[in-house]
């Protein structure tokens, strides 16, 4: 073996070591509580595992053949960074309040704890992992090869019948065994690894850094000189996008699919999710892991085009990292590129098969072995030994895979090409996860049967194909269809050609997945316990109320200062003296506060404004955010519910209060009615009793004195007739009133002329009036005054009024007036006299029941009944008119009233 | 405010997928400087300066 070779192997040996050393101190220090690696940028740099063997030497490759084809790889996770702090946050928020240890874990957690969930996961993830494996072992196998053929002693190993890969993946086996197997720790974590391979990707991309300055510095003239050179060397075209030999929807499928697979795959979800420490590391990471995907490809393309320019061939071009220092005499160059590509393959196969083999543990074989009762499993103490040993075959098996792809697939193929194989395979838990953290409604059966059927279109459609790549299936397969059908072709399904084979893949398996699970979630019903997962998953901010959870963050002062914020000054300062009274001390403000207080202030809280705004407040207090717009927008809301609430309390006791006025109103009205009802009664009676009085005595006279002379017997039966005629008059007033009063009045109502009317009462009148020798002034015009009423009734009114009238003028001399106005609206009906008048203050009376008007004459015997005007008043008034007294012109009263004009009589409308 | 700075992510997320794909990239495809197609120098530009507002928008003070 050649110097370089042997130096290879054994600073290979010793980096190894070193790894080691590192794991066990990382390791070491994590048991004594002083992590090393609780920091965002060791994160940021474990996430950088991201970066393999593929990037280091494929993306060379890429470059080399298709310009900027490399990137979409990169640009897809730098996406998906951006989305840590919402998207990723949420999954690592569940995955810690669940313990969750891997993918399988959280896709069988979300899906009701199902095993066949799990299962399917861990035999997908492994499946997916094989590929993955193998494109390593490639790329490690050809860098060894590169060395050695450059030493000339190749033909040594040839000779001795070695398999370079075989023994590269042996020797990873071994390595990765020892390192990922060492102890099993119940949280899964691996504080050491982590170190080990934040470590590595500090290598990797100083080893790269190196080889980009080297070609672009050391064999060119710097970037500028190297575009010329390149330019010249017509390779000008591959940079545009024409170049990179994809369409538009290859180049957003690739970068959608590499940014899912920066979660999938089995190892980032290990380092994202899993080993991570601290939520809040994630948020510097968001921009630093973009910031070392971007500095790891800024030689990708200089190195590629100084490799083509320098005579070498596109096919040659995934190994020019390491053949470009090495064809160029720098050996030790060339060997720390090749501890770059072995670093960058070391942490993918570590991390990776650790991720595998849990699961496979977890999720596949120790669940099967706890289930066959005749093991007897169950019962036994320790099963340390036996985890262990399922973890270690179960690495062996990812590896052995990886060899046996990589002999029989993989070396047809470039290493970009394997590993979007395992990319398109991966993300077939994009639909169950992402729809399984935002869709309550995604059950068991839709997460099998999509993840299932995606798993087989993937199968059919891109790992078939690789095998007839490598000649292990015939090529008609993929030319012609199975038997011929055109339309089942792999890679031009159902007709969608002109696709790259990796976006054809992911379009068809994404959409028959995606389909799939939501159908089959919508079409059958989940189990209860699915159901509560579904909650728990998608609601997880909210079901984790228990305050235990912030035991140790919060400070006292803080939980005072909310306190005094939402409770005020006095209702904290008693909290804070029962708290101390508790202790036996006051409390200082920088003290940790325990759960109990916590609890307690959020009870004081939730008593003030409510249990899911006092969780708010105290979530910010305690993790020291600030309350978000949606906690906000949840203390809105629920003070919004209380306030309408006590808006409608209110509302309902305004009702209330408006009813009991109504009621005391109504009562005040009854004990009013009741006390005119008694009034009317005694009035009536009274009124009643006057003539029957004079009737009873007058006929006692005639009845005791039959002889008295035919003249006095003649002026006592007048007498008594009269009296009787009042009588009659006075009950059937009675009626009216009572019959208006309680609405059983039948009323004939019709349009009429007002005037008509008028002279009809005048011409009932004319009788009165000469009788008591008054002077009638008529003023009524010719012009039809059209109202609508009841013509009797209003007759009425005016012959009351005008026989009112007649009553109180002076005799002889006695004048009265009527006369018919037409004013705004309305009709105005004029009786003037020339009587004594109505005094102000009894102009209102007047028109109360049985209100007698007295003057003068009130000497002589009344002959009204008192209930004329109240009769009049309550006519006019059903007619919509107004009735009152005024001062006459004639010196008297005036007694007027209105009615409205009948708008649709046609007289009007002329 | 931690939802703030949320919407203002996936709005940077966003607006990078329309800067870095099609059709943005069939606009810079047309441009050639130097004889060279300034298609790589576009995407690294504008990956570079996303990751910048990124890094601007997590690490500026008062937002937490």
């Amino acid at each position: 073996m050649g110097a370089l070779a042997t130096a290879a192997v054994l600073v290979s040996l010793l980096y190894l070591g070193l790894l080691f050393a590192l794991a066990s101190w990382g390791d070491r220090r994590a048991e004594r509580g002083r992590s090393v690696i609780a920091n965002p940028y060791v994160y940021t740099l474990s996430l950088a595992v991201y970066c393999t063997a593929w990037t280091y030497f494929g993306s060379v490759g890429v470059a080399a053949a298709q310009g900027v084809g490399f990137l979409p790889v990169y640009l897809g996770p730098t996406l998906l960074a951006f989305l840590f702090v919402g998207f990723v946050r949420k999954i690592l928020v569940i995955a810690k309040a669940y313990g969750i240890t891997s993918i399988a874990d959280f896709a069988s957690a979300r899906y009701g704890k199902s095993g066949t969930v799990a299962g399917l996961v861990t035999i997908v993830a492994l499946v997916g992992s094989i590929p993955y494996i193998s494109l390593q072992l490639k790329a490690v196998a050809t860098g060894i090869g590169l060395l050695i053929a450059h030493d000339g002693s190749g033909a040594v190993l040839s000779g001795l019948g070695a398999d370079t890969a075989l023994i590269v993946t042996l020797l990873l086996a071994a390595f990765s065994i020892l390192f990922g197997t060492r102890h099993i720790d119940a949280t899964e974590h691996h504080q050491g690894m982590v170190l080990a391979i934040a470590f590595e990707s500090i290598v990797k991309l100083v080893c790269f850094l190196a080889v980009g300055v080297f070609v672009t510095w050391g064999l060119f003239g710097g970037p500028f000189d190297l575009l010329d050179r390149a330019r010249e060397a017509g390779l000008g075209d591959r940079l545009g996008f024409a170049g990179t030999r994809l369409t538009a929807a290859d180049w957003f499928v690739l970068t959608l699919l590499s940014g899912l697979a920066a979660l999938l795959l089995p190892r980032q979800f290990q380092v994202v999710v899993i080993e991570n420490l601290e939520i809040g590391h994630v948020k510097r990471a968001s921009w630093l892991f973009p910031l070392y995907l971007l500095v790891i490809n800024l030689f990708v393309l200089p190195i590629a085009l100084g490799g083509l320019i320098l005579g070498g061939s596109t096919r040659e071009a995934d190994s020019f990292v390491l053949a470009l220092p090495l064809v160029h005499g720098q050996g030790w160059l060339a060997l720390l590129a090749f501890l770059g590509g072995l670093s960058a393959a070391t942490a993918m196969v570590i991390v990776e098969t650790v991720a595998v083999s849990t699961m496979i543990s977890n999720d596949l074989v120790m669940p099967i072995l706890l289930r066959v009762g005749a093991l007897g499993l169950a019962n036994k103490p320790d099963l340390t030994r036996l985890i262990l040993g399922v973890r270690r075959a179960g690495i062996l098996l990812a590896l052995l895979g990886g060899y046996l792809f990589f002999h029989g697939v993989g070396e047809a193929m470039g290493l970009v090409s394997i590993g979007y194989i395992a990319f398109a395979g991966v993300a077939q838990f994009a639909p169950l996860l992402v729809l399984g953290i935002a869709w309550k409604g995604a059950n068991r059966n839709g997460a099998v049967a999509g993840l299932l059927a995606g798993f087989l279109v993937w199968l059919y459609t891109l790992v078939l194909p690789s095998f007839v790549t490598a000649g292990m299936l015939p090529g008609s397969l993929v030319a012609e269809g199975p038997f011929g059908f055109d339309l089942l072709r792999p890679t031009a399904l159902f007709g969608l050609s002109g696709l790259n084979p990796v976006s054809h893949c992911a379009i068809w398996s994404l959409a028959v997945n995606t389909g799939l699970l939501v159908l089959v979630s919508l079409l059958t019903r989940p189990s209860d316990l699915e159901r509560l997962q579904a909650i728990l998953f998608v609601d997880v901010e909210q079901s984790r109320r228990t305050p235990r959870l912030w035991r140790g963050e919060a400070r006292a002062g803080a939980l005072q200062e909310l306190l005094v914020r939402f409770l005020g000054r006095p209702a904290a300062d008693a909290v804070w003296r029962t708290e101390a009274a508790r202790r036996g001390r006051p409390l200082e403000p920088d003290e940790a506060a325990d759960a109990g207080l916590v609890e307690r202030a959020e009870r004081q809280l939730a008593r003030a404004i409510g249990a899911a705004s006092a969780r708010a407040v105290i979530a910010s207090a305690v993790r020291g955010e600030t309350v978000g717009p949606d906690a906000l927008m949840e203390i809105l809301d629920e003070t919004q519910k209380v306030l309408e609430y006590s808006r409608r309390l209110e509302q309902k006791s305004n009702e209330l209060e408006a009813a009991t006025a109504e009621l005391r109103r109504a009562n005040e009205r009854l004990q009013e009615l009741d006390r005119l009802k008694d009034d009317f009664l005694a009035t009536v009676s009274h009124e009643l009793r006057t003539p029957l009085t004079s009737i009873r005595s007058f006929s006692e006279i005639l009845l005791d004195n039959p002889d008295l002379d035919a003249e006095e017997r003649a002026h006592f039966l007048r007498i008594i007739t009269s009296e009787s005629e009042r009588l009659t008059r006075l009950i059937n007033d009675v009626l009216d009133l009572s019959k208006i009063e309680s609405g059983r009045m039948d009323w004939q109502v019709a349009p009429a002329d007002l005037g008509e009317i008028v002279r009809a009462a005048v011409r009932a009148a004319e009788g009165i009036l000469t009788e008591r020798a008054v002077a009638l002034e008529v003023a009524i015009p010719a012009e039809p005054a059209p109202v609508v009423c009841d013509r009797d009734r209003v007759v009425q009114v005016v012959l009351n009024l005008l026989s009112n009238a007649s009553k109180f003028v002076p005799k002889p001399g006695g004048r009265v007036r009527i006369e018919l106005l037409r004013k705004d609206g309305v009709f105005e009906v004029r009786v003037e006299d020339n009587g004594p008048g109505v005094p102000p203050a009894q102009r209102e009376v007047v028109f109360e029941k049985f209100h007698q008007l007295t003057g003068d004459l009130n000497t002589q015997k009344p002959t009204g009944t008192g209930l004329g005007l109240t009769i009049s008043r309550q006519i006019v008034e059903r007619f919509g008119g107004r009735i009152w007294v005024e001062d006459s012109n004639l010196g008297g009263a005036a007694l007027c009233f209105t009615l409205p004009i009948d708008e649709a009589a046609p007289a009007l409308a002329a | 405010m931690l939802e703030r700075r949320l919407a203002r992510l996936v709005a940077l997320a966003l607006t990078a997928l329309v800067l870095l794909n099609f059709p943005t990239l069939a606009l810079v495809d047309r441009a050639v400087l130097g004889g060279v197609p300034i298609l790589p120098f576009y995407l690294f530009a504008v990956w570079g300066a996303v990751i910048g507002l990124a890094a601007w928008l997590i690490e500026r003070p008062g937002e937490d």
